[in-house]
């Protein structure tokens, strides 16, 4: 991962002479390139690529010289049907016709063929003198001297491309004129050959080549039998807009309560997704326009923790849990242990959420703390909740009918433990004094990411992902290998936030290699899953449900990953306070967590509820939401590399501030189309749920028959 | 494997790695470092109004935009004298039974960082119109405004702080701006953030990373020292928020330098006392405080400044070298308020 941390440091040093001061200071393997390698570097591959030309010429010249011996001695060996096979049935048409009308049309056909003179391009012979020229005899390391070197190559590289350039198309030339004279030699044999010989190979050609089956050749003329129930009847099948994706199937019954308690998690899940991305679409907006209004409640510095937590408590918490409660009971082949329970979790969540954004615009909070902004009588309610949740699924899961525990249930409620014993961390005042505060502070938000949202989430992804395959987890031990992993690493690497800070730096030390440590879960992980769609890709064009498991998974492994390489002392100097932490946020908490969960969301409720959303909003929704994040991201991560390396630089602090508008004003138009793509979700979740249920003719049949006999 | 078939005994092994883990990453750490650090020797306490202050701060979220860590890497040299250290945040506790303590260290750096910015920017008339609006005074600025500190009055009263704002941003007629108790508390605890100095025979922990120009002019000896500093990055650092970019000043609460008496007369010592030591004695005008003594100017760090500022914006004065202001600027030295 070091080597990683250092490559991408290649990437910025060579990006302009600024960044050539950059400091080295700590470590002995750190590599600094400055200007002299760098031209060293491009005088190698200015070298490798004249060589790479010259090596193509030569082949190219032997491929010609090859062609033109070649022909020469074959015209006549060949015989004429072998001829004949080279032309299609269109041509031999016209060739039987013209042998018809032969005699009437004889010359015509002659003055088609006429040749075209060649001219082969002069080489520029120029360059290679100047190639000569420029090979070196003088002492190599002096950078001035590199540089003219590259300076003269460099006109001598494109004199070469273009030599290379013009040689190619004069081969082609030679190549067609060579095809033309066989044209033509082959064209003055048909003319002068009478034999009725030629005009039966002809014309038996032409029968191969038109040879049609007759319409029912293969199928016979009995209706089709059908004794194992392979063929569907789909009525009024029109031109699609967009392709039509296989629908869900009928799964084992699922108690009416308990579906009924899922889905109430899962809207209003869905209302703190509209709500949360409301304010944080107005929240970026604000970069822009940073007047559009100056009311304190709805100031910068108060929305943007209510968008956050709204995010994180509401929309992302409440679509865990209401997923967890289907996903719990189902794995361990039981029911659950209390309905009532889970709605009164259900109830506390949503008032955390509630209260919490209310205390937040009023200008309550904790003491400004990432994440840990409710202040704690309101966390409590979250934390009841929770316990609530834990109790009921372990209950569930102590009478579960298999013996071993699926995965997910490892992954599941270890999150809701580990999330209530963070939480306890955080909030348990004792160790909290001055720099204690910073410590527990670090620890916590790294936590209440990676222990909650991404383990729960990965618990959901092991039930719901073969569920949709329709095959089993590629490695059951790759799974449990993660899992033991994530715990081990993801708890050390919080204060990684904190790097250079007055913290300890030892447990910055141990923060930034526990985030190299991270890469064997996420790897383990992400093999898993890809490894689990293996053999079954061809599915991902028949569902609108895998691609937003695909996307997460992608999203699992490049923004994990991409985690790891902020942590490292080098890259932190570059992108720690700058917006680079907010793109990653987003690629982790969107691309990840959120793209599953609308993956697990769009498989189950059409099982609870019967009713399937309209594809193309479907369509609408993964397609807004993905080019959202990416405008919303690349930009960001560009203009704060940027930024950093400007602050490095040592250039005054605003003119940071000036120099990100741009990149804000991205962020704002990716924001909007992730936020517009919530609106489609909400839709096909109200779809799902309410809209009038296609009438399905068997049941309907049934239902008449039933009332018919009662 | 059967141990894990078992969901009390997995649960329990899980719950017991991730709470062992989490004591030695996490809580030991904190109890230890809440136990060795103590405050600076030197260190004042926040008075009562600072900590009203404080409070504004957290309730307005300041700390989504401002750091308050000063980090030991040499770009964060602007912000502070010396890397915040552990001790500078040993005195702060739990804010009340509600909220929890705030170190408000921050972890984005929208704006800039405030960890000495008592000393960095003491003006309270600047402050005040930053505050009232950011972009009276930075152009720039993506900083939330905040109008809802101040209140309109027809006149202002004994002991009212009224502020002075340029046309484009002005009171409807008649009206006054009078910033409330919060904006000056808020102010308080502004200026109150400075960072600490450390006792005489305490280095200060180095800034790592530093710029290899750095270390070179440091070998370069002698002919580094003639070298002459950056004006401009100097104005832009020191002088810029109040007299603007373009010299301009803003009229009615800070003064153009353009064509400004002071700076082009040949008699240096007002100019300089100025620079050094602020400058209170034009009613139309806010207080200028003490810029460069605060910040630790030298006779090459002055000299490099009316350089820039004689020479620019259509200004033409006459160049001075550090050596031949020495005396003026010692001189003023020991005047200092």
């Amino acid at each position: 991962m070091i080597a990683f941390a250092n490559i991408s440091w290649y990437l910025f040093s060579i990006a302009g002479p600024m960044t050539s001061e950059l400091p080295s200071k700590s470590a002995v393997f750190h590599y600094h390139m400055d200007l002299q390698d760098f031209m060293l570097w491009t005088l190698f591959f200015i070298f490798l690529t004249l060589l790479l030309l010259v090596v193509l010429l030569v082949e190219r010249i032997r491929e010609l010289s090859g062609f033109l011996l070649r022909d020469k001695q074959k015209k006549h060996n060949q015989s004429f049907s072998d001829q004949v096979k080279r032309l299609n049935g269109q041509q031999i048409a016209k060739i039987l016709r013209f042998k018809r009308n032969q005699h009437t049309l004889k010359v015509l056909f002659m003055g088609l063929l006429g040749l075209s003179s060649l001219l082969l391009p002069q080489p520029l012979m120029a360059a290679n003198s100047l190639l000569q020229a420029a090979s070196p005899s003088v002492s190599w390391g002096k950078a001035g001297f590199i540089i003219t070197l590259v300076l003269l190559l460099i006109p001598t590289l494109l004199a070469v491309i273009l030599l290379f350039v013009k040689i190619n198309k004069g081969i082609r030339r030679l190549h067609m004129g060579a095809q033309k004279e066989e044209a033509k030699q082959i064209a003055q044999e048909i003319v002068a050959n009478e034999d009725p010989a030629l005009e039966a190979t002809l014309l038996a050609r032409q029968e191969a080549l038109t040879y049609r089956l007759a319409p029912d050749s293969l199928s016979g003329n009995h209706l089709a039998n059908d004794p194992k129930g392979l063929l569907a009847l789909q009525e009024g099948v029109e031109i699609p807009i967009v392709s039509r994706k296989k629908k869900a199937v009928p799964r084992p019954y699922v108690e009416p309560a308990l579906g009924k308690l899922v889905l109430w998690y899962l809207m209003t899940a869905c209302f703190w997704l509209l709500f949360g991305t409301t304010i944080g679409e107005y929240v970026g907006i604000k970069f822009v326009a940073p007047d559009l209004e100056h009311l304190s409640w709805l100031s910068f510095g108060r929305l943007r923790p209510v968008h956050t937590n709204a995010i994180f408590w509401g929309w992302a918490s409440l679509a865990m849990i209401g997923l967890g409660y289907y996903v719990v009971p189902r794995v361990s082949n039981v029911p659950l242990f209390s309905i009532r329970w889970g709605w009164y979790a259900l109830l506390l969540i949503n008032l955390t959420v509630l209260l919490g954004t209310i205390a937040l615009m009023a200008g309550i909070n904790n003491g400004g703390g990432e994440y840990r902004e409710y202040i704690w009588p309101i966390m409590l309610l979250f934390g009841i909740g929770l316990l609530l949740t834990l109790i009921n699924f372990y209950k569930t899961i102590g009478r579960r009918t298999t013996r071993e525990i699926y995965i997910s249930n490892w992954y599941i409620v270890s999150a809701i433990i580990f999330t209530i014993v963070i939480s306890i961390v955080a909030y348990v005042p004792f160790w909290q004094h001055g720099l204690g505060e910073t410590i527990i502070q670090g620890y916590y938000m790294h936590q209440g990411v990676g222990m909650w949202f991404m383990l729960f989430t990965l618990g959901l992804v092991y039930y719901f992902l073969p569920q949709q395959l329709n095959k089993p987890i590629y490695s059951y031990s790759l799974g449990i290998l993660a899992f033991w992993t994530q715990i081990l690493f993801y708890t050390l690497i919080g204060s990684h936030h904190f790097v250079f800070s007055a913290i300890p730096w030892w447990l910055q030390t141990v923060a930034i290699v526990g985030s190299a440590g991270m890469a064997i879960p996420v790897i383990a992980g992400t093999t898993n899953f890809l490894m689990t769609f293996k053999g079954a890709w061809y599915k991902l064009a028949d569902s609108y449900i895998l691609p937003f498991f695909l996307v997460g998974t992608i999203f699992y492994f490049t923004g994990s990953m991409q985690g790891t390489a902020e942590a490292f002392r080098e890259t932190n100097l570059i992108w720690h306070f700058t917006d680079f932490t907010v793109a990653h946020s987003h690629l982790t908490m969107y691309g990840i967590i959120s793209f599953f969960l609308w993956a697990c969301i769009y498989a189950i409720v059409p099982r609870l509820s019967g009713r399937e959303a309209p594809q193309i909003t479907i369509g609408a929704h993964f397609w807004l939401a993905l080019l959202g994040m990416m405008m919303y991201t690349i930009p960001l991560m560009y203009g704060s590399t940027l930024k950093g390396l400007m602050w490095m630089e040592g250039k005054p602090f605003i003119d940071g501030v000036a120099f990100m508008a741009p990149y804000w004003l991205w962020r704002a138009i990716g924001g909007s189309l992730m936020w517009i793509s919530h609106f489609f979700f909400a839709y096909n979740l109200y779809k799902m749920l309410s809209a009038t249920k296609e009438l399905d003719l068997g049941e309907e049949i049934i239902e008449q028959i039933e009332q018919v006999k009662s | 494997m059967h141990f894990f078939d078992n969901h009390k005994k997995l649960f329990l092994t899980a719950t017991l790695f991730f709470v062992l883990l989490t004591i030695f990453v996490a809580i030991l750490p904190a109890f230890h470092n809440q136990l060795i650090n103590a405050p600076l020797p030197q260190a004042k306490p926040l008075s009562a109004e600072a900590l009203k202050g404080k409070a504004l701060y957290v309730a307005h979220g300041c700390v989504s935009c401002h750091t308050q860590q000063v980090r030991n890497v040499e770009m964060d040299k602007v912000f502070g004298q010396r890397p915040s250290l552990a001790a500078d945040y040993a005195d702060i506790h739990r804010m009340d039974f509600w909220r929890n303590t705030a170190t408000l260290m921050g972890t984005e750096r929208t704006g800039p960082d405030l960890s000495d910015i008592g000393t960095r920017q003491p003006s309270q008339d600047w402050n005040l119109v930053h505050l009232y609006n950011p972009r009276i005074v930075v152009k720039e600025s993506v900083m939330p405004a905040y109008p809802f500190l101040f209140t309109l009055k027809d006149k202002a009263e004994e002991g009212d702080v009224t502020i002075k704002l340029p046309e484009a941003f002005a009171a409807p007629a008649g009206k006054q701006v009078v910033a409330t108790e919060e904006a000056m508390q808020l102010i308080a605890y502004l200026q109150s953030l400075k960072q600490t100095p450390l006792a005489e025979e305490t280095p200060a922990p180095d800034f790592l990373y530093k710029k290899k120009l750095a270390a070179a002019n440091a070998e370069g000896g002698a002919a580094a020292e003639e070298e002459e500093l950056d004006g401009e990055a100097l104005y832009v650092a020191h002088c810029q928020a109040c007299h603007q970019a373009d010299g301009n000043g803003l009229p009615g609460a800070f003064p153009p330098l353009r064509g400004s008496k002071v700076v082009m007369d040949d008699d240096l010592n007002l100019y300089i006392d100025i620079i050094m030591n602020g400058y209170d004695s034009r009613p139309e005008y806010g207080v200028m405080t003490a810029v460069g003594a605060n910040a630790g100017f030298t006779e090459k760090e002055v000299a490099a400044i009316i350089n820039y500022e004689r020479s620019h914006w259509g200004n033409q004065g006459k160049m001075v070298k550090a050596a031949d202001i020495k005396d003026i600027v010692d001189f003023v030295k020991g005047q200092a308020k």
